[in-house]
């Protein structure tokens, strides 16, 4: 039976391994290969090096450290950040990443993943959507007022464009079932893409955006809650779970995890394949070993 | 002496480095000279069966592949370096393969809650003596990352199943023959006993080399 994944995140800013909230506010955690060898130790199941720096300044991530992190590490990795193009992602997985994790670049040009996944394989283009909350007075076309400006996804077909949800059946089961499960969970809200490491709003409707990453050749989704993002308060179990009954390739959450619980509901009712966290392995509050016993007590399937 | 054949498809790189962990020298090969000299050759690859055939036969490779396999020298395929070795592809049409073993290469059939492709840690459910799984646990599991998988025609080769929506066949064997859908590349101390299995294979025909 397959495994459900774990996968420590690494922001990677200047060669080193950083942390931020919501975002914003990065403290360093440690060094690239030592971090990348204590994870691969400890039963790692993938890793994932994001260059946060890059995609705001215009660049493509440095490929030093894949080379080197390549040359220590034998788990799969996958490599994010300012790849904009079928030559960055070819450099990067020639330094010895596995995949390509692709954000700002697929709203831009949609046509780099259908490109990449035809040139490399499905198996390695990874689509990275950052959600934001809309709650539906703030949808229905409108941007959230947060962010302003730019509405990189206006040029979109209208069925791409964040719109109030109707109640999706899972959650109207689960309220019938017992409301004190969904009361924290709107059924009408919707998630705004963001791109540029958070900065700008799209407009585009995070389900319906997964789905159309799915169609153009993408092999695997990580959403990232923007709402959730660093606070340890849990995933966005709502947009996790609508995402992954969407589409048919593997989805992982990502955001917000502070406790081997989150892990779990993010993996079960959430229905994650994977899941990713930071803080709670980079502190150490939480090590690999520790969830996953936590989740093979519970039943759910972990590589030992 | 390993040799890695280069046709273009996927990262070659981190297949030599594991050879490189275990102490086997491995060099990447793209001439087809040196592949038709090779002692123990290796056929890794990702991504489309299509490209991956058409580029084995624009760069004169098909030749030396099927030679090295005819004359019995060890040869390990892994992940699309398996698919390759049967004799048709569903996958974007229909495909012909290099034929060696028979049977078909297949799309996972759809089913609720489970993912298209196939990506993570699984085990296997081996059968049969293979050589390359002599340290490997049965609890063992391996880094898997595919959509299409084979159906050979012929039971005998079948040296492990994996569990995902079917029972599919994971690894094939066939005297000095193996393949393996997963990567032991990428999956740690058990993929890397796999691969010194395979580099330390006792065949009588290595001398000849």
């Amino acid at each position: 039976m397959l495994s459900r994944r774990l996968i420590p995140c690494l922001d990677v800013r200047d060669g080193l391994v950083v942390k931020g909230v919501r975002f914003r506010d990065h403290v360093v955690v440690g060094a690239i290969e030592e971090l990348a060898l204590r994870y691969r130790d400890e039963g790692a199941d993938e890793l994932v090096f994001y260059d946060i720096t890059a995609s705001p300044a215009g660049r493509t991530v440095d490929r030093d450290w894949i080379e080197r992190v390549s040359r220590i590490i034998d788990i799969p990795f996958c490599v994010a950040g300012g790849i904009r193009s079928v030559v960055d992602a070819r450099a990067v997985l020639n330094a010895g990443a596995d995949k390509v994790s692709i954000n700002s670049a697929a709203v831009r040009t949609p046509e780099f993943v259908r490109e990449a996944a035809e040139r490399f394989g499905s198996q390695c283009i990874v689509v990275n959507i950052d959600p934001r909350r809309v709650e539906r007075s703030e949808a229905g076309g409108q941007r959230p007022e947060e962010g302003g400006g730019s509405s990189e996804g206006e040029n979109w077909p209208e069925h791409l464009r964040v719109r109030p949800r109707t109640a999706p059946d899972w959650w109207l089961t689960r309220h019938a079932a017992d409301a004190s499960l969904t009361s924290h969970l709107s059924p009408l809200t919707s998630w705004d893409v963001h791109i540029n490491g958070g900065r700008v709003p799209t407009g585009l409707d995070a389900v319906e955006w997964a789905k159309e990453m799915e169609r153009l050749g993408a092999g695997e989704i990580v959403l990232t809650s923007m709402d959730a993002d660093g606070t340890k308060d849990g995933y966005d179990l709502e947009i996790i779970r609508a995402v992954a009954e969407a589409v048919t390739i593997p989805v992982v959450a990502s955001g917000g995890a502070g406790s081997p619980q989150h892990i779990y509901e993010a993996l079960t009712a959430g229905q994650a394949d994977a899941a990713l966290a930071a803080s709670i392995f980079h502190y150490g509050t939480h090590p690999v070993p520790e969830v996953k016993q936590y989740l093979e007590e519970r039943g759910v399937v972990v590589r030992r | 002496m390993i040799t890695i054949v280069d046709y273009g498809m996927g990262n070659l790189r981190s297949v030599q480095k594991a050879f490189e962990r275990i102490g086997a020298e491995a060099v990447i090969a793209s001439d087809p000279r040196e592949v038709a000299t090779a002692e123990r050759l290796v056929l890794p690859g990702v991504g489309a069966f299509r490209d991956a055939i058409a580029e084995l036969r624009r760069k004169d490779l098909v030749g030396p592949v099927v030679d090295h396999l005819a004359a019995g020298k060890p040869f390990l395929g892994i992940c699309l370096g398996l698919q390759l070795l049967f004799e048709v592809s569903d996958e974007g049409g229909q495909h012909e393969g290099l034929g060696v073993l028979r049977g078909r290469v297949e799309r996972f059939p759809d089913r609720a809650g489970f993912k298209v492709p196939h990506m993570g840690w699984n085990r296997l459910n081996r059968s049969g003596n293979c050589p390359v799984f002599s340290d490997t646990p049965d609890d063992a599991y391996f880094y898997f990352v595919h959509s299409y998988h084979v159906v050979p025609d012929d039971e005998a080769v079948v040296a492990a199943r994996t569990d995902y929506i079917i029972p599919f066949v994971s690894a094939v064997a066939r005297d000095n023959l193996f393949a393996v859908q997963f990567h032991p590349e990428k999956s740690q101390r058990h993929g890397l006993a796999l691969l010194k299995n395979f580099a330390e294979l006792n065949t009588g025909v290595s001398a000849m080399s």
